[in-house]
């Protein structure tokens, strides 16, 4: 898992049928220290996060079991906001 | 497994149902000799009690994650990192 910060939405009109439905939210990853740490990537949302939220997300196989049914193409989904590091 | 030394907490109202009453931690990978060593992420700490400072062990799969908290190995657990233990000392 990691920290990220919420920074746009992303709308797909033309997508697999395991996503729609799913919000989906540009997100910046980041560090300890809220430094950006890596590219920025595209996370399905379970927490009702906005632009400008800190969260954490889990990545890979994780990320679709975070959703139901989970069997859908998703490779990160932000599961909390963090209110204090 | 990796090496982590744990950084501090992470405190989240608002989260996956999975999460309620874990413990999160970030935590920085460090090598043999306790230097950084890669980005730093978040565990959970279930029943290790790991704090600031301390050097621990990191599983990071999680398979082995839902074997360690009983669920089903096809059941939902939006787990990835897991601290498993803390380590007193490392020899290399």
């Amino acid at each position: 898992m990691y920290l990220g910060r919420v920074v746009g939405t992303v709308v797909a009109s033309v997508k697999y049928e395991g996503l729609a439905g799913q919000k989906l939210l540009l997100v910046q990853p980041l560090d300890h220290a809220r430094a950006p740490a890596g590219p920025l990537e595209v996370a399905v949302d379970t927490v009702r996060a906005g632009p400008g939220d800190l969260v954490f997300l889990v990545g890979s196989r994780e990320a679709a079991l975070a959703l139901d049914p989970s069997f859908v193409p998703v490779d990160a989904s932000i599961v909390g906001i963090v209110d204090s590091v | 497994m990796i090496l982590c030394k744990v950084l501090g907490p992470v405190v989240s109202t608002e989260k996956h149902p999975a999460f309620a009453g874990l413990k999160l931690l970030v935590v920085q990978p460090v090598d043999e000799r306790g230097a950084a060593s890669g980005k730093s992420f978040l565990a959970v700490d279930r029943a290790i009690h790991a704090g600031p400072g301390d050097t621990v062990l990191v599983l990071r799969e999680g398979t082995g994650i839902r074997q360690l908290f009983g669920v089903p190995l096809t059941g939902k657990l939006p787990i990835r990192s897991c601290i498993v233990g803390v380590v007193d000392q490392v020899e290399a």
